[in-house]
């Protein structure tokens, strides 16, 4: 076999990933979503053909708000080898932290004009606010619940799955399970979340009117933010050296174990880091559409969410976000111009991903750079035990 | 068994007659998988330093044996102690590869998609903990180790390379200078020169008998050529318990060993 190409060692890459390439692209890009957008919509005429309307920057702002939940799947799947199909309902969760704010926003406002209580509770006969919702009417407190709601529930989730060592398809498996569950138990009116119809007519968000153009130009904003921030997390993390432990438990777990780390713990750190971002994500998205109901927790929801990362580049964060935008925008592009064509495009895209280019939209643009022969030609399988 | 053991000293560089401290101590290690003995009241013990070779037909329990001293499996009775106080039976994995036992697989088990220098960085003796391997800083100090062992090893040209690019017989050294790096004081070593070429064969069992100069190895291994060049003290086991133990020579003659190996 021919001598594998010698590149500098990781010590030298290790100060690469941080260096002016890396952060003049970051900035770079950060710079054109937050400035060209607005400026788009602000300035340019409306009905000039380059003009934003108002109606799209909440569009934007959702794609956006996918982006980080298709960030969170990729750090568990494309780096440590853990397939959830339930990271949809992490999103939920922290949606619904984040609608319960909303709601308790409303105040006299509502239709029943009940300064406590929300119009579905008057509606159902609620006498008083369920104890869970005590709290909500301070936004740092939904903020807190958004990342801890989902963070524990990840956390409690993962420490019995992975302490027994389920991996794999059961893994997957089970956190379809739960999206389910969970899906089933918010429908209930008695669940205190506004059953079916789920949490909607939200008036102002700290103050501002979430219908205005301005405020959906601030929450588009923040979205770029928190993607950033979502991107830079998932990085350093990748980047780091229990980035290469999980790499090489992806590929290898006993090993891992023989050599000492617990494979346990790496695993349980990394899930609810994600679902602290996925929550993170849904409470961006929810005053964006304006609405959250327990059909976010659907199953397919999640699947969607493995669709996307896997089109974009398993293993590559800048894919994720790539595809989580691309795929999105042809959903809205589809559903609205071919509405029966779309659900055949998402099944074309999933086989296309696994059979012809597993590497996804990234992985082929690196081969078509620099064919590579010392890359496996193969994805790991996960190791049977 | 301890009678045969005595029997050829001056074949055994080891045996200088010193009484040295007990490193491993099995038991009655008994585990069975659906009926099936794979190991039937095993009883071993290897002393601090000791070269030892496992020898053995296909389902004499050699790798299970390894499996329940590194955690993998846990014996149904019997007792496995490490330096006579920790007990491996009630640790997992981590637990007791954190204790100094380290292994190295059947087949070549090296992490395919990091590099040469980083599937060192994984097994440098450093903390295993999760929260401080995220923050890890690579210093120089760490890098300066990670070179040596590279060239200890001869893989220094391929260190940025990925490890699933190696020749096999590469990854089995890269394997055992992972095992290196950290400083274990017991290896076990699962057939090293399986599939290697004649030369690569000489060159791991060279490395082998430098390695065991400050460490004690255990060696389990089909190729006789090899086990008689590490010239190391032989147990032979049969059945899932030891049938004989002794020097190559003793156990090559042994009637016993004769009727199992060639018998069937």
């Amino acid at each position: 076999m021919a001598d594998p190409i010698v590149m500098p060692s990781r010590l030298v890459r290790a100060r690469g990933a941080w260096g002016t390439g890396f952060w003049a692209a970051f900035i770079g890009t950060g710079i054109v979503l937050a400035a060209v957008v607005p400026a788009l919509n602000l300035w340019v005429p409306p009905g000039s053909a380059i003009a934003v309307p108002d109606y799209i920057v909440p569009l934007l702002g959702k794609y956006l708000c996918y982006a980080i939940l298709a960030l969170s799947l990729d750090l568990i799947w494309g780096y440590a080898g853990i397939l959830s199909l339930g990271q949809a309902a992490f999103f939920a969760l922290g949606g619904y932290a984040m609608g319960m704010y909303l709601m308790r926003q409303i105040g006299t406002r509502g239709v029943y004009q009940n300064p406590i209580l929300p119009d579905f509770m008057v509606f159902l006969q609620y006498k008083e606010l369920p104890w869970f919702w005590y709290g909500f009417d301070h936004f740092a407190w939904a903020v807190l619940m958004v990342l801890l709601v989902p963070g524990v529930l990840a956390f409690v989730f993962g420490w019995l799955a992975f302490r027994s060592r389920v991996s794999g398809v059961y893994l997957s498996i089970i956190t379809q399970a739960m999206t389910y569950a969970l899906l089933l138990a918010f429908f209930r009116n008695d669940m205190g979340f506004g059953g079916n119809n789920g949490l909607t007519d939200y008036k102002d968000i700290l103050g501002w009117d979430v219908h205005a153009p301005s405020t959906r130009l601030g929450l588009y904003l923040v979205s770029v933010l928190g993607l950033g921030i979502a991107y830079l997390i998932c990085r350093y993390v990748t980047k780091s050296k229990l980035g290469r432990v999980l790499l090489a438990l992806r590929d290898a777990e006993s090993r891992v174990r023989f050599l000492g780390y617990s494979v346990t713990n790496a695993k349980l750190f990394v899930f609810t880091l994600s679902a602290v971002l996925a929550g993170f994500a849904g409470a961006l998205y929810v005053p964006q559409v304006g609405i959250i109901n327990p059909s976010e927790f659907s199953p397919g929801n999640s699947i969607e969410v493995a669709i996307w990362v896997s089109v974009g580049g398993r293993g590559t964060l800048v894919g994720a976000v790539i595809g989580a935008v691309l795929v999105n925008f042809g959903k809205s592009w589809l559903t609205g111009a071919f509405p029966e064509v779309w659900l055949f495009v998402l099944g074309m895209l999933f086989i296309l991903t696994t059979l012809i280019f597993p590497r996804g939209i990234v992985g082929l643009f690196r081969q078509l750079r620099r064919p590579s022969p010392q890359q496996p030609k193969t994805l790991p399988v996960e190791e049977q035990a | 068994m301890s009678a045969a053991s005595v029997e050829t000293p001056g074949e055994v560089a080891e045996d200088t007659g010193a009484a040295r401290d007990v490193l491993l101590y099995l038991n009655g290690v008994t585990v069975s998988f659906d009926g099936f003995k794979a190991l039937n009241d095993l009883s071993l013990v290897v002393e601090e330093g000791e070269l030892r070779t496992i020898i053995g037909p296909n389902g004499a329990g050699k790798t299970t044996m390894m499996d329940v001293v590194t955690g993998k499996t846990r014996p149904d009775t019997g007792e496995v102690f490490f330096r006579g106080k920790e007990d491996l039976t009630r640790l997992d994995e981590a637990a007791i590869a954190n204790l100094g036992i380290g292994r190295k697989f059947q087949r070549p088990t090296v992490f395919e998609n990091l590099s040469v220098f980083e599937n060192l960085e994984l097994s440098l003796a450093d903390s295993r903990s999760t929260w401080r391997t995220l923050f890890a800083k690579e210093t120089a100090d760490r890098r300066a180790k990670i070179e040596e062992t590279l060239s200890r090893i001869g893989l220094t040209t391929q260190s940025g390379s990925l490890a699933g690019a190696l020749s096999h017989g590469q990854k089995q050294w890269l394997e055992i200078g992972m095992l290196l790096i950290h400083d274990r004081q017991l290896l076990l070593l699962d057939e090293p020169v399986a599939g290697l070429t004649d030369r690569e064969t000489e060159e791991t069992a060279a490395l082998i008998l430098d390695l065991a100069r400050d460490r004690t190895i255990i060696v389990v291994e089909h190729d006789m050529a090899f086990v008689r060049s590490l010239g190391a003290r032989v147990t032979v086991l049969h059945e899932g318990s030891v049938l004989a133990e002794g020097s190559i020579d003793y156990v090559q003659n042994h009637p016993r060993v004769i009727e199992v190996y060639l018998g069937r």
